[in-house]
C-alpha cells in the first residue's frame, strides 16, 4: 500500500488536528480568518473545536479537518541505516580483532552551544533509555570535551588523540547557528588534516536533515532518537567493515 | 508543613555539620583569593562605568592596567585611589581612560599614610554604589508594601528569552499579565564564558539576552510600570553566573534585580569555569545578593539532567546543604535560599510520582524557611506536546502539595521550540488549575511509608556522600566527578587565569564593609 491518507477513526477519512495563534482579538472575524487559514492549507471541511483569546491582541485556535491530500510511500526519501545494528560486544570484537588497537573518539558541542544533553547521552557511560554511551565500551577510547568548544581546539584534540572519529553535538538553531557552526567545523578539518588523515566527521542532533551530509561536508547526520549503540554500529561499519 | 517525614534531627543535624565541615576549606580558599571579575566589581560599586569604543568595558582596562603594573594580589582598590591621589584626576572612569591610554602608572604606596589615605578614599569610593545597593533595596520594599507579594504560594515563575531587549519587554509584561509573579530573561548561551559584561541596550543574543546594566534597567522599569498596573510586584530575575559572577551581582544590586540564578558549583560543572575562579566570585557575589535583599536560585536541578534522578537524588540534596552552608556563611537568610530542585524522574518508572513526591518533600522539610525553586521537567519531554503537558501537571500538583515556594512554568514545548506565546498560555491555565482545585491539598497530605521511607533513604545516602567529601575534600569530589557525572580537577577550567592569591596587604572596600 503505497498510498495512503491520514487515519482518524476511520480508514481514508483525512482528519488532521491542528492548532496556531493569530495576532487579533477573538471574536466572529477572528474564527472566520481562523477557518480560512485552515482552508488554505487544505483542511476541507474545518471544524473550528477551540478559540481562546491571550492577552488583548492574540487568540490560539484549534482545529480539527479534513485534508484531501494523498500521501504515497513510495516517493518518500530517507537516509534507511545501510549498516547493521551490532551489539556492544560485537562492536568490541569487531574492533579487536580487525583494527588491533582501541578505536578513538572525540566529541564536543561547538560554537556558543551549552546544551551537552545530545553529546551526553551517546558519550557518557550512563547513556540514554537504558543504553549505555560511548565510554562503556571497552574498545573504544571517548574524549568528551563538553560544551562550547571552539574548532580549533576541536580540530587540536582530535589530531592530539590520533581521533578516528569525530561527533559534533548542536542543539540550538536559532539563525541557524547549527549549520553554520558544523560547516565551519568540517572546512577547518578538510584545511587542517589531508584526506586520508580526516577523521570520520559525524554531527547529531534535533534539527538537522540526515540528507545534508553533503552540503554541511560531514560523513553522517544524526538526528533525534539516534541510540549509543547505532553510533557505534556506524563508527565499527565506516571506519573499518567498508574499508576491508 | 514540618514533620511529615519523621526525619531524625540528629541526622539532619550532622548533614549540617558534615556540609559545613566539607565546605569550610572552599570557604578558607575563597577568603585567600581574589579574580579579575572581583575588582572589577569592586571598580563598579566604585564608580567606573561605560566602555571603550571596542566594547570593553573601562572595567577591564582599568584591572588590566593595575594588574601588569603590579599585579591582582593587593586588590585595585589602593592602587586605583592612590593614583587618582596623585594624579589629581578624582573620577574613575576618567582614571581607567588614562590608564588604557598609558598615562597613568600604578603603584603600591609604601609610605603607611599614603596607604591608610588610599584605603580610605577606596573605602568611600565603593560606599557610593553599596549605598545605591541599599537604596535599591528599600525601594523594593516600599514597593512590595504597595503593590503587595503573590497571593498564593508557589510563586510564578516564566522565562523569557528573545535574544532582544525590546522584544523581551511587552513579552514579560503580557506574561505578567497573564499570571506569572516573577520574570527570568535567560541569558544569551555565550555570555557566562564572555570575561567582561557587555554594555548597553542589546538586541541580538542567541537563545537569550545578554545581561548588562542597561538591559537590567530597561526591563526592571518596564516591570515597574506593570507592578502598578497588576497591583502585585512582580519580580525581576537574571543570572549571577559565569566569569562575571560578581559584577553581574553588582549590577543586579544597583539596579534593582529581585533575585538571581547563583549557584556555588554550576560554572565549575556545567561551564567548565575553574573550581577556584568560581568559588571566590561566588562567595563575594553572595555578599553582594546578601546586602541588595535578592533571593537567589541555585542550580541543583541541572544535575538531575545529567545524572538519573533517582540514583542521583543524594547528590541533590547534598549540593542543597552545601549552598546552604556557602550562602550562610557569605551572610545571605533563609528567606534569601531559592534552593533548586527538579521533577526530572523517568516517568515510566513505577512509582515515578511518588519518589518525586518523597524528594520533593525532603526537600521542603530539611530547609523550612527557604523558598525552593521547583524545576520542571526537560529530561524526559521529548516532543510529545500532550504528554508533556500531563506531565507538566504532575509536575504543578507535587509543586503544590509540598509546599513549594517557586514554580518555574513547564512547557510542554520544553525540547521542541523555545516556547511561543500559546505554549505558555497553555502552561499557565496548566499552573492555575492545578492551584486553584488543589493548591491546599498539602493539608490533607500524609504521607506514607513509601514516601517516608524514600525521603529518609536519601537523606542517609547524602550523609554517606558527604562523609565521602570531608574524607576526600570537596575539590577532590568535584575533580572526580561526584556531581552531574562532570569531572573537574582545581587546575583546569576557564578563567583560572583570573585568579590571584592575596598578599598580606591586600585590601578590598567591599568585602570590608560586608565580611
Amino acid at each position: 500500500m503505497s498510498i495512503i491518507r491520514p487515519y482518524g477513526d476511520t480508514t481514508g477519512d483525512g482528519m488532521v488536528q491542528l492548532s496556531f495563534t493569530l495576532p487579533i482579538p477573538h471574536d466572529k472575524r477572528a474564527e472566520g480568518a481562523a477557518l480560512q487559514l485552515a482552508g488554505k492549507m487544505g483542511m476541507d471541511p474545518a471544524m473550528l473545536v477551540h478559540a481562546k483569546q491571550m492577552g488583548d491582541e492574540f487568540t490560539f485556535f484549534v482545529v480539527y479537518g479534513k485534508v484531501g491530500h494523498l500521501v504515497d510511500t513510495d516517493q518518500v526519501q530517507v537516509v534507511e541505516r545501510d549498516y547493521p545494528l551490532l551489539s556492544a560486544k560485537e562492536v568490541n570484537a569487531v574492533i579487536k580483532r580487525r583494527l588491533r588497537r582501541r578505536l578513538n573518539v572525540v566529541g564536543a558541542c561547538i560554537g556558543t552551544d551549552a546544551h551537552t544533553v545530545g553529546i551526553d547521552a551517546i558519550l557518557n557511560l550512563k547513556g540514554i533509555a537504558g543504553e549505555k554511551g560511548l565510554e562503556y565500551y571497552s574498545e573504544l577510547s571517548v574524549t568528551n570535551m563538553g560544551a562550547q568548544v571552539s574548532v580549533p581546539d576541536l580540530v587540536e584534540t582530535a589530531r592530539e588523540k590520533k581521533a578516528d572519529a569525530v561527533l559534533v553535538s548542536q542543539v540550538v538553531t536559532q539563525r541557524d547557528a547549527h549549520l553554520h557552526n558544523t560547516r565551519a567545523m568540517s572546512a577547518a578539518f578538510r584545511e587542517a588534516l589531508p584526506a586520508g588523515k580526516r577523521p570520520l566527521l559525524i554531527v547529531g542532533g534535533p534539527r538537522f536533515d540526515e540528507l545534508m551530509t553533503g552540503e554541511l561536508g560531514v560523513d553522517r547526520i544524526f538526528t533525534r532518537g539516534t541510540t549509543p549503540r547505532e553510533v557505534a554500529s556506524y563508527l565499527v561499519h565506516a571506519l573499518i567493515e567498508s574499508r576491508s | 508543613m514540618a514533620g511529615k517525614l519523621d526525619l531524625d534531627p540528629r541526622i539532619v543535624a550532622r548533614a549540617r555539620a558534615l556540609a559545613a565541615k566539607a565546605g569550610q576549606p572552599v570557604v578558607d580558599l575563597a577568603r585567600s583569593h581574589t579574580t579579575v571579575s572581583v575588582e572589577r566589581a569592586v571598580l563598579r560599586l566604585a564608580g567606573v562605568h561605560g566602555a571603550d569604543p571596542d566594547g570593553i568595558p573601562w572595567v577591564n582596562r582599568l584591572v588590566d592596567a593595575v594588574r601588569a603594573d603590579v599585579g591582582l594580589g593587593h586588590g585595585v582598590a589602593v592602587p586605583v585611589l592612590h593614583a587618582a591621589l596623585t594624579t589629581g584626576v578624582e573620577d574613575l572612569t576618567v582614571l581607567a581612560q588614562k590608564a588604557a591610554a598609558g598615562s597613568v602608572r600604578f603603584d603600591v604606596p609604601e609610605k603607611k599614610a599614603d596607604v591608610a589615605a588610599a584605603r580610605r578614599h577606596a573605602k568611600r569610593a565603593a560606599a557610593g554604589g553599596l549605598k545605591l545597593v541599599d537604596r535599591r533595596r528599600a525601594e523594593r520594599d516600599k514597593l512590595i508594601r504597595r503593590y503587595g507579594d503573590p497571593a498564593q504560594r508557589p510563586w510564578i515563575y516564566l522565562i523569557v528569552a528573545t535574544g532582544d531587549i525590546y522584544e523581551d519587554i511587552p513579552q514579560a509584561q503580557a506574561a505578567a499579565r497573564a499570571g506569572a509573579d516573577i520574570i527570568a530573561v535567560i541569558r544569551s548561551t555565550g555570555q557566562s564564558l564572555l570575561d567582561y559584561v557587555p554594555e548597553g541596550a542589546t538586541r541580538e543574543g542567541f537563545a537569550g539576552t545578554y545581561a548588562t546594566q542597561e538591559n537590567f534597567r530597561l526591563m526592571r522599569a518596564a516591570l515597574d510600570v506593570t507592578s502598578r498596573e497588576l497591583g502585585r510586584y512582580i519580580r525581576l530575575t537574571n543570572y549571577a553566573s559565569g566569569l562575571c559572577m560578581p559584577e553581574i551581582a553588582a549590577l543586579a544590586g544597583m539596579e534593582r534585580l529581585d533575585m538571581m540564578l547563583n549557584d556555588s558549583m554550576y560554572g565549575i560543572l556545567f561551564r567548565d569555569i575553574n573550581p577556584i575562579r568560581t568559588f571566590v566570585d561566588q562567595r563575594f557575589s553572595r555578599q553582594v545578593h546578601a546586602r541588595a535583599g535578592i533571593i537567589i536560585n541555585t542550580g541543583e536541578d541541572n544535575y538531575l539532567t545529567t545524572a538519573d534522578a533517582v540514583e542521583a537524588a543524594h547528590t541533590v540534596t547534598v549540593s542543597q546543604l552545601l549552598n546552604e552552608f556557602f550562602a550562610h556563611e557569605a551572610g545571605l537568610a533563609d528567606w534569601q535560599l531559592g534552593l533548586g530542585h527538579a521533577f526530572e524522574i523517568n516517568p515510566d518508572l513505577p512509582d515515578s510520582f511518588r519518589l518525586e513526591l518523597a524528594h520533593a518533600l525532603l526537600a521542603r522539610e530539611l530547609f523550612p524557611e527557604a523558598p525552593l525553586k521547583w524545576m520542571p521537567p526537560t529530561k524526559h519531554m521529548t516532543g510529545d506536546v500532550f504528554r508533556g503537558n500531563l506531565l507538566d501537571g504532575f509536575f504543578n500538583l507535587a509543586g503544590a502539595l509540598t509546599g513549594q515556594g517557586i514554580l518555574l512554568v513547564g512547557m510542554m514545548t520544553e525540547a521542541v521550540v523555545t516556547p511561543w506565546l500559546s505554549d505558555r498560555d497553555i502552561a499557565l491555565q496548566n499552573v492555575k488549575y492545578v492551584l486553584n482545585g488543589a493548591g491546599n491539598l498539602h493539608e490533607d497530605f500524609v504521607p506514607g511509608p513509601f514516601i517516608r521511607g524514600r525521603a529518609n533513604q536519601v537523606l542517609g545516602e547524602a550523609i554517606e556522600l558527604l562523609e565521602r567529601i570531608v574524607g576526600d575534600t570537596l575539590m577532590d569530589a568535584i575533580a572526580d566527578g561526584t556531581f552531574g557525572l562532570m569531572k573537574r580537577p582545581a587546575d583546569r577550567g576557564k578563567g583560572l587565569d583570573g585568579v590571584a592569591k592575596q598578599e598580606a596587604d591586600y585590601y578590598n572596600p567591599v568585602t570590608e564593609v560586608l565580611a
